[in-house]
This record gives structure tokens, C-alpha cells and sequence, in this order.
């Protein structure tokens, strides 16, 4: 690679000017950049805390810095959309690295809302009986120690706990707020490992079942690992093909607009299949982030082994996160290629919404059900990505930030139910549960119903929308699919309804564990949300809208 | 002025109110309220009347808009009042005997301790009643035609204790259904056809539209008409209807409610005047009805069941007179009011001698009742001479005006509708002096015999009560039922020739439903004399078998006739075949369709689904290196298939 085409990765500008010549320092936007900034600070900070603060302090410690940075930044996303960026004001800020525009700002709004409502059960230490005298949470007490050996009995005894999930959640909040905004494809992968890496860890930390636990975090490892490696192969593909990383860049060499070709990539400059090969495999290293059929197979292992408030946190946030970025990409650097990736994108939308419905049928555990619904969801949003409009664009914004509350909800409740061996997660103990406990599961069923798209709820606002966007797009056949597969979803949602409050309840069956008001919390505003957005959208509906257009 | 109208409607709907939602602390005075009421909503209609009576004919129209109701753009539809002609003439007559019928429930109430309720009830009625009447339009006439729908069926139920009375309530609903669901659709077509409801507009807009669809309007206004009056073919419900409180057969199954078709196909004559398919239909069932009540009135020996035969015939002479287009409008109103005194005056009657007897409905239980209860007898005589046309009663003006029309109507079809309507005359002289005869004269059958036929249980009230098996001691009823049949009997004597001299019921309604005389092919006088034969035979035959001979207190066999009659011509039968037995047969077939057909459907789709779910599910074999092999081949698909999409 020739130093120019290396100057052209780190500056837009593109000058071929002389190597020699002063570099001009690259001028940040650090107020617009502030939301990310903060929490990769507040990241350092915790690692810091790790590090010199005594270990029966780093707890709160821990928890009031991971939960003032989140505040802070959602404050600051706030200040900025009503500063005018998200509309008026957007623009691309960091030397061309970072967009700041309206879905960016409604994207890191809702990750950060999501990362906060995931620390409540992060930190949550009342679920798991006490530990030697000690309050635990749902992590592994020292993750280095190897399941069912002494070390690992010793460091419970001990009383350890391993804080250090606060800093690995913060890190993976900082990667997921840059990952929607990215407007370059390095940033976008830098971004992509940002948020990755935490998550492969916190999934291995599991204080109970720490052998599945472990076995899903290795496998996410390396089904993600491999899909960045397609990820990144495309993204250089990309360069061949357009000579620069930058989104608008490549966006102006596909719509033509653009002619001046770098003498070193002469040969492949504008070769279309580079630009077709590269694309779909970058789209498929998102796919792979959104679990969307074939790349799902990790979902239901992973969302099974990881420690349950990770997996809410990760279903959430990760699918928020991997959206935006695949609508960005889609919307501002693939326009031009439009009618190429249409076609493939309802191919997949398709066997993902039919492929999500259909296997949650015949699934006996609740995490495994909630992650293929999981998947199914992923294609009903799929679908109004395919809408390529404005309005397909804000109906996801909508849908994601209904969705990742209803998510956060239920996995919060599936935290409760516990018997003897920790969370009982096997849909058979969950019977009767309506009976024993009506309000747990009062509440679950309202996150069912969500995610049923049964009116009065967000659920139904969230897909109306979508599934509108996408026949106004063009594509009612998806539609009508769309609508199939919530029927058969439907039929599993409603199973654990009748589940829970038809079936009589078994002797030796769970017990609901009273939380702290950290979960109480969480699971009170997923049901709010849930229900705000399903009775009154339009307000909401309104702000995704006006949050719709990408900056160029 | 026109406020008013408002006010005509709000009184009873008030007392509907008040004592339905009083509850038991207005028990004691309850009765009066709604008794008031209805006098305060009678003396608003006097005024309306006095005020209309002031301007000349031909702006005798009061036009009251209240609010718009349904203000969606291309759907409107407003609560707007309209009082002409027309409907004051039904106002005075609903509020009117209405409230001599209310009174006289007062008496004949006295021992239901649900009184307040069923006061409630009458309220309701008068106000869903006038409603209907005072509509500017078909939307706000369907909310009255409902609400009398509904009161009807409250009255009919009143003593819901009774198997019988619930049953014959919810029949009386379940038929009348079918005739509202005929309105609903005609509201509709005129929707489509005129884009209002509007009574102005649409009845203007006959001329531009084509025939064929004011056909289908008006016989779907023709089906709710039959379901409300009870003519032919929706007829059945009447009969069981007097299973109701005998105040309610005479304000609602005589006086006022199944006027309601009649006064629809009057107030829509426009649509009918243009569809001259849909204007036979309606003297054909008109003519068909009167004389199947008239026969089925023959057969009778239920005193209550033999006036119900006779308003269906009685309706039926309204309905072929309203067929029979601007020839008969007028007069089709007219013997809608005089049948609207002397019926109500017949019932109120009949009410007071069950009141008298113990409540026995029989008439061969009855006889020789003139002695003891001389009042009743001369009002329920004044009546009869009403009824059957008897020369200078007010029957003979209004009733001999539409045979007149029928024969004017023309050809061979007036010579028939003509024929039928005084068959019918000679039948109504017939069945009326049976019951006459069966009833006041002859001798004491009621001696020495247990009373209270089984079908009649304990529940018409009881003024002396002299156990299971006690002989009756027929008696006089009391001042507060008297005074109205009184006044009923007033106007059976004297409305028909107070109308009719001078042609002032003509000159009244003409501006609204317009008149012609027609073309007789025989002379006013030929027709008078011919009914006059026809009545002499008909009360000679009368008296020949029930007047010379004595009345078998059992009934005999009778002919085939005679029995298929007092099964009301087998209408329920005919029902039960048809209706009752070819429904259940369609819903079970439609039952065994959905159980194999559309469950199998289902159910295999349920399972195919969840075989497919299960052997999805195998591929999630917990193998990361299959999942990598299956994110592969996921690639190379979607890579393949985007390189296929750019060489397609």
C-alpha cells in the first residue's frame, strides 16, 4: 500500500499533495463527539478503580461512575438533538470518522438508555442467595478460576466479585455509540471490535452453569471472529473498488460522480464486482451482529449461556447498534446499488422472520425462545430496512427503541424466576407460575403481548409501522409473509401466557425472588415503555421521524 | 315554536330516565310520573298542532335542528326535526292515547309491585315512538324504529317470569330483526344512490335515479314495514305478543307501533310513486294480510289472540291503501287513526273484562258480561260498530275510503285488491260479532266452573282474589280505566265523520303525501252498498252460529280451515320447516364443514408447522464449526445471488 493511499485512510481529504508537506492536525469535534467520549472516559476510569480502589468499595464505586457517565451522555445526546444536530445542524464531525446526525442521536439516545437499564441488572445482588455472607450478583466470583475447582471455591468464599463488568459494559457502550454513527469503514470496524470483545467476556462470566456459560462466550468468539474477517475482507474489497474508505466517497464512485482515478488502484478502481463481492460481505458481518438467518446460529447458545442480564443488555443494545449501522451503510454508501441488494435483503428478511417463528415454536427453554424470537424480530425490522425511504428509516428507529425495552423487560423477569440450581429457565417450571406470583407474570405477559404486536402495546406501533413503511416501499409480499410469521410467533408468545396462568402450578416449581429496586426499575420501565408507546406512539413516532434522514 | 319538538321527545325519554334509574324510592309515585309526562308531551303536541293549524297549508312544516350528529365529510347525518302534517297527525295519536293508555294502566297496574318499571318502559316507547315520527331523516327514523324495537320488546317480556312471555318477547325481536335489517339495507342503498338520508333530498332525488334501484329501495323498506306491522310474510309475532300486559297489546300492538310501516311507506311515497314493481308488492302483501288476520281473528277463542288477528287485517288495509300510491296515502292515515281509537278502546276493553273474570282470556268462558260490567260493554260496543264499518262510526268513513281506492286503482288488479277488501269487510263484521256475542251475550258459561286457563298463569293482576277454583265475580273496573276507554269510545264514534265531512283530513295531509281520486270503474255509492251487504252477511252469519245457538264451552273439532286457523295458518309451522329446521341444517353442515375441513386445515397446518420446527431444530446442533459452515454457505449465497442480481 503506497503512502498516499495510507494518507487517504486517515484523512478525507485526499489530496495527493506532497508527502513531505505539513500534516494538518486533524481537528475534532470533541462537544459533538461528547456522548462517546464520555463513556469511553468514564471505561478508563472504571478500569482505574480496578485497579487502586480497595475491593470492598469498587462496587458502588463501579456502579455510580458506570451510571453518572450513561446519564451524562444521554444528557448530552439530548443537549445536542436540541441543539439542532439531528436535524438542521447534521453534519459529519472527526475528519469525516463520525456522522452526527438524526439517527445517529436517536440511536445513541437509545443504546445508552438500554446500557443504563442493562447496568440496573448488572448490578443487581439480591436474586442469588447469599454467598458465605456475601451479596452476589449474577457474575462469575473470579472468572480466571477454573468451574468446579478449588481456586473457584476459595474465591467464593472469599466473597469476590467481579466488578469489572461495569468498565467491559461501559466499553461496549462506547463501541455501540460509535458503531450507528460511524461514517468511514475503519471507524466502523474499530467500532464493531469495540463492542465485540466485552461482550465475548461478559458472556463467559456466568456464576452459575459457568461451563455453558464459558462454552457460549467461545462460541460467539469465534462465529464473531469469523464474521469480522468477512467484515474486514469486504471493507478492503470496498477500498479496491473505490479507493477510499469513506461512506460518501464510495457512495459518489458507485453513483459515477466521481472519475479522478487513484493511480494505484488503476486496475481495480470501479470494478463492479469488488464493489458487489465487498458489500455483501461487509452486510454480512451486520447480519451476522442482527442474528439474521443463515448467520443466527449463535443467538439461541449464546443468549442460553450468557449470565441473563448480559443477555439482555446484548440483545438490546447489539441489536440496536448493528442496525443503525446496516441502515447507515444501505442508505448512504449503497443507494446507488439499490436493485442489487434489494433482492437478497427480502430473501433474507424472509427466512429470518419464517425461520425465527418456526424454530421458537418447539423450544422448552425461555432464553432459547426469547432468542429466536429474537431472531424473528430481526427480519420484521429487516423488512422496513428494505423499505429504502424516510419513513422505512424511522420506523426502524421506532421499532428498535421499542423492541430493546420490551427485551431488557423480559429477560429482567426471567431473572426472578429462580428455584435451587439458580434461574429456572425451562418453560415446564414456569407453569402456574400466573398463579403464584400475578404480578411477574402479569408482567411478562405484557412483554409477550409486545412482542406479539398485540394492539395497545409498542409491539404493535413498532411493526405497524414497519410493516407500513415496507408496502408503501414496494414490498407487500414481505408484508403479508411479515404478518404470517407474527402469526406463528404469536402461537409461542401465547403458549407461555397460557402457560403461566392456565396450568397448575407444580409442586417443586420455582420461586419468585424479591429484587432490589435496581431490577424493579428495569422491569417498571419496560412495561411503562411498553405500554406509553403502544397507547400514545405518536409523539415518539413524531421524534423517530423527524431523527429520519442521514447526513451525506 | 319549532323548539318544541324537541321538548315533544325529551318529556318521555325524561320519565324513561327518571324512573329506570330512580329505583325503589320512586315506587309510590312513579306511575304518575310517567303518567304526566306523557300528558306534558300530549299538551306539547296540542300546541304544535294549534300553531301549525295558524299558518296556511302550505308552510305547515316546523323544521328543528338540534345537532349534527355524524359530521364526517361525505357522511353526514343530523339529529334535525321535521313536523308537518304528517307527523302531527301521528304525534296527537301517539301521545294522545297514550296517555289514556297510561292512565288507564294506573288502574290496571295497581297490583304489580314492578309498576314504576313497566311505567318506565311506556315512557320509553312514547319517546323511541315520536322519535321515529319527528325524524328529518332515514338514520335518526332508524334510531327511533329501534328504540321501539327495543321498548316492544321490554313490554312483551314485561312479566319475564312467564316462560311464555319471555319466549314470545324474544320472537317478537328475532322477527322484527329481519324487517330491520331490510331498513338498515334500504339506508344504505340510499346512501349510495343519493348520498344523504336526508327525508328532502332523497325523496327530490327520485326523479334522476333509475328504477330499478327505487324497486330495491322500496322493497327493502316493504320487508321492514312487514317486519314491524306484521304483515305477511313476517306476521308471526303479534299473536304471542299478547302475552304482554293488555295496556302494552293496546298502545303498541294496536294503537301506535305497528302503524310504523305504514307510516314509512307513507312518509317514503316519493320511491314508491316511481317504482310501480315495488308499489304491487305492497298491495299484494297489504291485501294478503288482511285477509289472513281476518281469518286467523275468526278461529280464536283467545279474546286478546282474536283483536291481534284483527289489527294484523286492520294494518293490512292500511298497508294496501299505502300501495296503492297518492290514491290512498291519505286514507291509509286515516284509518290508521280511527283504528288507532277503537282498537286501543277494543283492548282497553278486553283488558277490563280479563279484569273482571280472574284474569280468563277464554271466550267461551265468558257471556252474558253486559249485566256486570255495563260501561265496558258500551265502550267495547261503540268499538265494534267501529270496527266492522257499522254506518256513521268512524270505521265506515275510513274503511269504505279504501275500498273505494282499491277499486280505483284500476284494472284487473283493482277489481281483485277491491274484492279482497270487502271480502275482508264481511269477514271483520264476522269475527268482530263472534267475540261481541261469545263475550257480552248468551249465557253465564263462567257459572259454576273453575276459571284460569293453564296458559294463563297468575300473572295479570288480581283485583279480588277468590283462590285456584273460585267462580269469578264479574264486576265493573274502576274510574281510572273506565274514563280512557270512554274517551276512546268518543272517538271511534265520532272521528271517522269528523274527518271525513267536509274532506278536512284531506285538505290536512294532502300538501304532504299529495292526493288523486282515480279512476273507479264502479261509483262511491255501489261500494257502500256493497259493503254494507258484505257487513249484514257477515253479522248475520255471526249470529246465526254463536247469537241463535249456544256456545259449547269447549271447542269443537271444527273444519280443516277452522283448525289451520287457530294455528294462525300454520305460520309458525311453516316457520319451523323452513326457517327453524333448514337453519339448523345449514349450521350443521356448516359446523361439520368447519370441523373437517377448515380445522383439518388448521390443525394440519399447526402440525406441519411444528414437524418443520422440529427438524429445523435438529440443524441447531450446539456444533460451532457447523454453525461457521452455515454462516459460510450464508456468504457465498449472498454473494452469488448479489453477483446473479447484476447479471440478470
Amino acid at each position: 500500500m503506497s503512502a498516499s493511499a495510507v494518507h487517504s485512510l486517515w484523512t478525507t481529504a485526499a489530496t495527493a499533495a506532497d508527502p513531505i508537506a505539513k500534516i494538518d492536525a486533524p481537528k475534532i469535534e470533541y462537544g459533538q463527539l461528547s456522548p462517546t467520549l464520555i463513556v469511553v472516559c468514564a471505561a478508563i476510569i472504571g478500569v482505574l478503580i480496578e485497579a487502586f480502589v480497595p475491593r470492598k468499595s469498587r462496587y458502588l464505586a463501579q456502579v455510580f461512575l458506570s451510571a453518572v457517565a450513561l446519564c451524562a451522555a444521554f444528557a448530552a445526546v439530548v443537549a445536542l438533538a436540541a441543539d439542532g444536530y439531528g436535524t438542521t445542524k447534521a453534519h459529519i464531525a472527526a475528519m469525516g470518522a463520525i456522522a452526527v446526525d438524526g439517527p445517529s442521536l436517536f440511536l445513541q439516545g437509545t443504546i445508552l438508555l438500554a446500557g443504563l437499564v442493562g447496568l440496573f441488572t448488572f448490578a443487581e445482588r439480591r436474586l442469588d442467595p447469599e454467598a458465605h455472607g456475601n451479596r452476589v450478583d449474577s457474575f462469575a466470583a473470579q472468572a480466571a478460576s477454573v468451574p468446579g475447582s478449588d481456586s473457584e471455591k476459595a474465591a467464593v468464599k472469599a466473597g469476590f466479585t467481579t466488578t469489572e463488568v461495569f468498565p467491559l459494559l461501559l466499553f461496549a457502550v462506547a463501541g455501540m455509540l460509535v458503531f450507528p454513527s460511524a461514517n468511514d469503514l475503519l471507524t466502523l470496524f474499530v467500532a464493531l471490535e469495540v463492542f465485540s470483545l466485552p461482550l465475548y467476556l461478559l458472556c463467559a462470566l456466568a456464576r452459575r452453569k459457568r461451563l455453558m456459560s464459558q462454552e457460549a462466550a467461545v462460541k460467539y468468539f469465534l462465529l464473531g471472529a469469523f464474521a469480522s474477517a468477512f467484515t474486514l475482507f469486504g471493507i478492503a474489497l470496498l477500498y479496491g473498488y473505490a479507493g477510499s474508505v469513506s461512506y460518501a466517497r464510495i457512495a459518489q464512485v458507485v453513483d459515477g460522480t466521481v472519475t479522478n482515478v487513484d493511480p494505484a488502484l488503476a486496475d481495480t478502481m470501479g470494478n463492479d464486482a469488488l464493489l458487489l463481492v465487498g458489500g455483501a460481505m461487509i452486510v454480512m458481518g451486520l447480519l451476522f451482529k442482527v442474528s439474521a438467518v443463515p448467520f443466527h446460529m449463535w443467538t439461541p447458545d449464546v443468549y442460553q449461556g450468557a449470565p441473563t442480564p448480559v443477555t439482555g443488555f446484548m440483545a438490546a443494545a447489539t441489536k440496536v447498534a448493528a442496525f443503525g449501522a446496516l441502515l447507515r451503510l444501505l442508505y448512504v454508501v449503497l443507494p446507488g446499488l439499490r436493485w442489487d441488494w434489494r433482492p437478497v435483503m427480502w430473501a433474507v428478511a424472509i427466512v429470518t422472520m419464517l425461520g425465527g417463528a418456526i424454530v421458537a415454536i418447539t423450544q422448552t427453554d425461555i432464553k432459547r425462545l426469547l432468542a429466536y424470537s429474537s431472531i424473528a424480530h430481526a427480519g420484521f425490522i429487516l423488512a422496513g430496512v428494505i423499505a429504502t425511504s424516510k419513513d422505512g428509516v424511522s420506523s426502524v428507529l421506532f421499532y428498535l427503541a421499542a423492541y430493546s425495552f420490551v427485551t431488557l423487560g423480559a429477560f429482567a423477569v426471567v431473572t426472578l424466576v429462580r428455584d435451587a440450581g439458580g434461574e429456572a429457565t425451562h418453560l415446564s417450571k414456569w407453569a402456574g407460575l400466573g398463579r403464584r406470583s400475578p404480578l411477574v407474570a402479569a408482567v411478562f405477559a405484557v412483554f409477550l403481548l409486545a412482542f406479539a404486536g398485540i394492539p395497545l402495546t409498542s409491539g404493535f406501533a413498532g411493526k405497524f409501522a414497519v410493516f407500513k413503511a415496507a408496502a408503501e416501499g414496494g414490498a407487500a409480499p414481505l408484508v403479508v409473509i411479515g404478518v404470517i410469521s407474527s402469526a406463528v410467533a404469536a402461537f409461542f408468545y401465547i403458549r407461555v401466557i397460557v402457560l403461566m396462568f392456565f396450568s397448575e402450578p407444580r409442586p417443586e416449581g420455582p420461586t419468585v425472588a424479591v429484587p432490589s429496586p435496581l431490577t424493579m426499575t428495569a422491569i417498571g420501565l419496560g412495561v411503562v415503555v411498553t405500554l406509553v408507546l403502544g397507547v400514545a406512539p405518536q409523539y415518539f413516532l413524531d421524534l423517530a421521524n423527524q431523527a429520519g434522514v442521514f447526513v451525506r | 315554536m319549532e323548539n318544541l319538538i324537541a321538548l315533544l321527545v325529551a318529556a318521555p325519554l325524561l320519565g324513561a330516565a327518571v324512573l329506570l334509574c330512580g329505583g325503589r324510592r320512586l315506587d309510590a309515585v312513579g306511575h304518575w310520573i310517567g303518567t304526566v309526562l306523557a300528558f306534558v308531551s300530549f299538551a306539547f303536541g296540542v300546541i304544535l298542532f294549534a300553531d301549525l293549524l295558524g299558518k296556511d297549508a302550505e308552510h305547515r312544516t316546523l323544521m328543528q335542528h338540534l345537532f349534527s350528529w355524524v359530521p364526517v365529510e361525505g357522511f353526514q347525518a343530523d339529529v334535525t326535526f321535521r313536523l308537518d302534517q304528517l307527523s302531527m297527525t301521528f304525534v296527537l295519536l301517539i301521545t294522545g292515547v297514550g296517555s289514556l293508555i297510561h292512565l288507564y294502566s294506573v288502574g290496571y297496574m295497581e297490583h304489580d309491585e314492578r309498576r314504576r318499571r313497566f311505567f318506565g318502559y311506556l315512557n320509553l316507547f312514547l319517546a323511541a315512538m315520536l322519535l321515529l315520527v319527528v325524524a328529518d331523516n332515514y338514520l335518526l327514523l332508524y334510531v327511533g324504529w329501534e328504540g321501539v324495537g327495543l321498548a316492544s320488546y321490554l313490554l312483551i317480556g314485561f312479566w319475564q317470569h312467564k316462560p311464555s312471555a319471555a319466549t314470545a318477547a324474544k320472537k317478537a325481536f328475532l322477527v322484527n330483526r329481519v324487517g330491520d335489517m331490510g331498513l338498515s339495507i334500504a339506508i344504505m342503498l340510499m346512501f349510495t344512490t343519493f348520498g344523504t338520508f336526508a327525508f328532502g333530498p332523497v325523496l327530490d332525488g327520485v326523479g334522476d335515479t333509475s328504477e330499478g334501484k327505487l324497486t330495491a329501495i322500496g322493497l327493502m323498506l316493504l320487508l321492514a314495514a312487514c317486519g314491524k306491522s306484521a304483515q305477511v310474510p313476517l306476521q308471526s309475532w303479534l299473536g304471542d305478543a299478547m302475552e304482554g300486559p293488555t295496556p302494552v297489546s293496546a298502545l303498541i300492538h294496536a294503537a301506535t307501533m305497528v302503524t310504523a310501516g305504514v307510516y314509512l311507506i307513507v312518509r317514503s311515497g316519493a320511491i314508491f310513486n316511481a317504482a310501480p314493481d315495488a308499489q304491487l308488492a305492497v298491495t299484494v302483501v297489504g291485501a294478503v294480510t288482511l285477509l289472513f288476520g281476518a281469518i286467523v281473528g275468526c278461529a280464536k277463542d283467545d279474546i286478546k289472540k282474536a283483536l291481534a288477528g284483527s289489527t294484523m287485517s286492520q294494518i293490512g288495509y292500511m298497508i294496501l291503501a299505502a300501495g296503492l300510491g297518492p290514491i290512498g296515502y291519505v286514507f291509509a292515515i286515516m284509518h290508521l287513526v280511527t283504528h288507532g281509537f277503537f282498537k286501543a278502546g277494543l283492548f282497553l276493553g278486553a283488558g277490563s273484562v280479563m279484569h273482571g273474570m280472574n284474569d280468563e282470556v277464554d271466550m267461551r268462558k265468558y257471556g252474558g258480561l253486559r249485566k256486570y260490567m255495563p260501561v265496558t260493554f258500551i265502550t267495547f260496543g261503540l268499538g265494534y260498530l267501529a270496527i266492522i264499518g257499522f254506518p256513521g262510526l268512524s270505521g265506515f268513513f275510513s274503511k269504505d275510503k279504501i275500498i273505494e281506492a282499491a277499486f280505483a286503482k284500476g284494472g284487473t288488479e283493482g277489481w281483485i285488491l277491491g274484492g279482497a277488501a270487502l271480502l275482508g269487510a264481511a269477514i271483520t263484521a264476522f269475527y268482530m260479532t263472534r267475540v261481541m256475542l261469545m263475550t257480552f251475550f248468551g249465557e253465564e258459561r263462567w257459572r259454576n266452573q273453575p276459571t284460569r286457563s293453564p296458559e294463563a298463569p297468575s300473572a295479570e293482576p288480581v283485583a279480588e282474589h277468590h283462590g285456584e277454583h273460585a267462580e269469578p265475580h264479574p264486576h265493573e273496573s274502576p274510574k281510572v280505566m273506565t274514563i280512557p276507554m270512554i274517551l276512546l269510545a268518543v272517538g271511534s264514534v265520532f272521528g271517522g265523520a269528523f274527518f271525513s265531512i267536509g274532506d278536512r283530513f284531506l285538505h290536512w295531509l294532502e300538501p304532504v303525501t299529495g292526493h288523486s281520486e282515480g279512476d273507479s270503474p264502479v261509483s262511491a255509492a255501489t261500494v257502500t252498498g256493497a259493503t254494507m251487504v258484505c257487513l249484514i252477511i257477515g253479522v248475520g252469519i255471526a249470529y246465526a252460529m254463536y247469537g241463535r245457538r249456544p256456545v259449547p264451552a269447549v271447542a269443537p273439532r271444527g273444519s280443516l280451515l277452522t283448525r289451520a286457523a287457530r294455528r294462525d295458518l300454520l305460520q309458525d309451522d311453516f316457520n319451523h320447516v323452513v326457517l327453524v329446521r333448514g337453519g339448523e341444517h345449514l349450521t350443521r353442515s356448516l359446523v361439520y364443514v368447519d370441523h373437517t375441513l377448515v380445522d383439518g386445515v388448521v390443525n394440519g397446518t399447526a402440525a406441519s408447522v411444528g414437524g418443520l420446527s422440529g427438524r429445523m431444530r435438529r440443524l441447531q446442533n450446539g456444533f460451532a464449526r457447523s454453525y461457521a459452515v452455515s454462516m459460510f454457505g450464508g456468504a457465498a449465497v449472498l454473494v452469488a445471488a448479489t453477483l446473479l442480481m447484476r447479471a440478470v
